[in-house]
């Protein structure tokens, strides 16, 4: 890819035009980063399709990510056109069933039961 | 050119003053460490917010120098 308004534009394709984005390091099968891994193993537990974006593929997505969002670091997780988080966020918000809220409140199927006190 | 825990803290504290700081040296390569930051900055931020906050106190070592940093932010209970 060429310059980084392409970058920038691709990227804002991609974050757009697909409900749950995970740009990482790797692919959901073959991921190549302890954290990606984490972040794809949740969205696998939970049943959530999701597009994977293997930033190591090409260096300018892998920089332009960091600019996009002003987060310096991968995975970066987007629901609905929205930055959740990277790694840490996202497993705090999984602990805490706040990602399955999140999930439920922007309509995206996923299989956990909402827990029922 | 890996980041020494005192450098993390010392970085943390010039943006926090107010904060209490602990951090794990996960690997003990200098370049994996848990950070937990307690701070009244946080207050009212999103989590999104308060680690940003703490990526810029740490003046772009986050992704260089510093490979990872699982961090742990939350204002004081």
């Amino acid at each position: 890819m060429t310059s980084q308004e392409d970058i920038q534009d691709w990227i804002g394709k991609q974050v757009a035009g697909n409900d749950v984005v995970l740009f990482m390091k790797g692919t959901r099968e073959t991921p190549q980063c302890g954290f990606s891994m984490q972040v794809a193993q949740m969205l696998n537990h939970l049943g959530v399709d999701f597009k994977d974006i293997n930033v190591l593929e090409d260096m300018g997505v892998r920089d332009g990510i960091k600019a996009y969002s002003n987060w310096p670091t991968i995975p970066q997780l987007y629901v609905k056109g929205e930055f959740v988080g990277g790694c840490d966020i996202v497993r705090e918000m999984f602990q805490a069933g706040e990602l399955q809220g999140l999930l439920d409140a922007k309509g995206i199927a996923h299989n956990a039961q909402t827990l029922t006190a | 050119m890996a980041m020494q825990a005192e450098d993390i803290e010392r970085l943390i504290k010039q943006r926090f003053p107010d904060a209490t700081v602990s951090i794990d040296d996960l690997a003990g390569d200098g370049d994996h460490y848990a950070a937990t930051v307690v701070s009244e900055a946080f207050l009212g931020k999103t989590r999104v917010e308060q680690h940003q906050m703490v990526y810029e106190a740490l003046k772009g070592n986050i992704g260089g120098a510093l490979h990872a940093l699982a961090l742990t932010t939350r204002a004081p209970s």
